[in-house]
């Protein structure tokens, strides 16, 4: 029981709120920007499984363990596992949605440069977790 | 209070004791035997990593064994204890009663550890230390898992126990004369930690029942394949394992407001405000649980309020440190083991508390989640804060427990020893994040052994440890700079994605 005033504490406490704040203010614009998916995008099907994945185009084609996407244009992923959980992610382009078996999470981008990124799983998915990945080629639009 | 080297009793004395100091002491030697066991296996899991390749360990699924062991070993076995064993010791002291309210019940709960250990450590389960449904229900090797499940059961029913009779203790038993204001922050810190645990665990308890019952195939609460949810297993743990990364932190709190007081030769600045925080930071502890599940598909709304309720944890963090701080603001401080360990203490609770805004600000989130970062943040929280807040408490108590000194500048050293690895490795973890931004996923270049040129990924490469070891075999040690370009821009790239709208 100190006697004497604590103004210097509440101060402080008054800039730390302050702060987280505006961290959260910040942070909410943001994603609330980054959840607007396009209303153009294309949609991808990608599916999880110990220890793959496949992608499913618009246009029916499958690819296993790649994926090429066209530069410029925005895609919609609908990420789904047959087994246990995995998460999908392409750290390149901050892509990280969790795939549920019995759900289906969305996650979309769209890839601004030419060039070849990693695809992975970032969910322990059990023995060969950690080589369940992918390479994402973004390519030269083709018409 | 025994003097436990001055005179010497029989170990089947204090094993059949009841009394606090003997059941504290238990506690103790239990605590520490685990914080030696599971440490041998991080040094494992270091050494391993130390080069690209298998070195040590024969395959990865004993890799991913080793790491879960590690885990639930040093959170179970090592920090709730080691509180406990604190709590035994001095809450009793400090509410002035003779012993714990229940002192059977207290022995008990301390007895319930031991099996459990061991039904731990023979099951070496590898479903990490959250044994995330659906992998745990239906892929989760054989009796491994189940005697992990029977082991935390036992924890938490120990650790219920525990909590009750520390509650009890200091609102039942503490002496008249004196108010609730008016006891040690210590025993504050106990008070509110044991009722967190007695909100929080009996959710996990519940979780795990069911688990179990998905594991025998009579239920489907978790498999998806019989209509379960395994988010909702998420949700039941995180609302017990948020609120308990504040009964992990709460009682180090108030071993350092024992130190530093102590050591600074000056009263706690102000006593008001650290009680205050103890009661914010368990009412808040309990408003972000779902913080841990921003990538599991959760709406934005969702995000929005756990994102909220995560910041607000904040403040109260932010007073414990100002506390520290101004107390030893002008003092004549007394530089001993146990308050050097303390101020280490208090700067890495708040390069944890400062990542852990990174990780709450949901766009920043999607870049650190399941990285380093993330490993980095809460290995500063138990490592940097909660350990060292022991391990100082530990030397403070050493000379009420044994009636002899210690040495103290064996205890210097092994600060600098523990604050040196604990920098380098967790800092480094954090600041090669930072700075390269070479996040691969944490859990697979945890598991991944395999040589960075061939799979052309940094995993490893960015640690400093995988360096000295590229060093010391004439590796290509600078392989990550190729990568670092590349990398360098990504954790800004949501910013790109805006800009492309």
């Amino acid at each position: 029981m100190s006697g004497h005033s604590n103004w210097p504490e509440w101060i402080y406490v008054a800039v730390v709120i302050a702060l987280m704040a505006w961290v959260g203010a910040e942070a909410w614009e943001a994603e609330r920007l980054v959840e607007h998916v396009p209303a153009d995008a294309k949609t991808i099907i990608a599916t999880g499984q110990q220890w793959f994945w496949t992608f499913e185009h618009e246009d029916g084609t499958k690819e296993i363990g790649e994926l090429h996407v066209e530069v410029g244009k925005a895609y919609k992923f609908e990420v789904v596992s047959t087994d246990v959980n995995h998460s999908f992610n392409i750290h390149d382009y901050v892509v990280l949605i969790d795939a549920i078996p019995g759900r289906v999470n969305t996650v979309w981008f769209a890839p601004d440069k030419v060039g070849e990124h990693d695809i992975q799983c970032r969910e322990y998915c059990g023995l060969i977790h950690y080589n369940m990945r992918g390479t994402l080629y973004v390519t030269e639009p083709t018409s | 209070m025994t003097l436990e080297l001055q005179k010497p009793r029989p170990i089947w004395q204090i094993m059949f004791s009841t009394h606090h100091t003997d059941v504290g002491l238990l506690y103790l030697i239990s605590s520490l035997t685990f914080l030696f066991l599971g440490g041998s296996l991080a040094l494992g899991i270091r050494a391993e990593l130390f080069l690209p390749g298998s070195q040590i360990i024969a395959d990865s699924m004993t890799f991913n064994r080793i790491f879960t062991v590690h885990g639930t070993t040093l959170i179970f076995l090592f920090i709730i204890p080691f509180a406990s064993a604190v709590g035994n010791y001095y809450v009793p002291i400090m509410v002035r009663y003779k012993d714990m309210a229940y002192p059977k019940l207290n022995a008990i709960a301390f007895w319930m550890i031991p099996p459990a250990g061991v039904l731990i450590w023979l099951g070496f389960a590898d479903f990490t230390w959250y044994a995330t449904p659906p992998y745990s229900i239906i892929s989760a090797p054989g009796p491994a898992a189940d005697m992990w499940i029977f082991g935390l059961k036992i924890l938490g029913i120990s650790s219920v126990l525990g909590a009750l009779n520390f509650v009890v203790t200091i609102l039942k038993c503490k002496h008249p004369d004196m108010s609730i204001g008016q006891i040690p922050l210590l025993a504050w810190s106990f008070l509110s930690s044991s009722l967190i645990i007695i909100v929080a665990i009996p959710t996990f308890a519940a979780a795990l029942l069911m688990l179990l019952t998905d594991r025998l195939g009579v239920s489907g609460f978790f498999n998806p394949a019989m209509g379960g949810d395994p988010i909702s297993y998420a949700h039941l743990f995180w609302f017990t394992f948020h609120p308990e990364v504040y009964v992990l932190v709460i009682p180090a709190i108030g071993m350092m407001y024992e130190i530093i007081p102590r050591f600074s030769r000056k009263p706690i600045y102000s006593y008001n405000s650290g009680i205050f925080a103890f009661v914010m930071l368990s009412i808040v502890g309990f408003s972000s649980w779902a913080h841990h599940m921003y990538a599991t598909g959760m709406s934005f709304t969702e995000k929005t309020v756990f994102m909220v309720g995560t910041l607000a944890a904040v403040p109260a963090s932010a007073m414990h440190v100002f506390n520290f701080v101004a107390t030893m603001w002008n003092a004549r401080i007394r530089f001993s083991t146990p308050m050097m360990w303390a101020v280490g203490g208090i700067a890495l609770f708040f390069s944890a508390g400062a990542g852990g805004v990174v990780n709450s600000a949901m766009p920043l989130d999607f870049t650190t989640h399941d990285t380093y970062w993330v490993v980095g943040h809460f290995h500063l929280f138990v490592m940097g804060t909660i350990a060292f807040g022991s391990i100082g408490f530990l030397y403070y108590m050493f000379p009420y427990v044994t009636g002899r000194m210690y040495n103290e500048t064996l205890g210097k050293n092994s600060l600098c020893l523990v604050f040196h690895r604990n920098c380098s490795s967790i800092l480094y973890t954090t600041r090669t994040w930072l700075v390269w931004n070479a996040t691969k996923n944490l859990r697979l270049s945890a598991n991944s052994r395999m040589d960075c040129y061939e799979s052309n990924s940094l995993y490893w490469c960015n640690d400093h440890w995988y360096q000295y070891g590229c060093i010391l075999s004439k590796h290509d040690s600078q392989c990550w700079k190729r990568q670092t370009c590349r990398h360098r821009r990504s954790i800004w790239s949501w910013r790109q994605i805006l800009l492309s709208i």
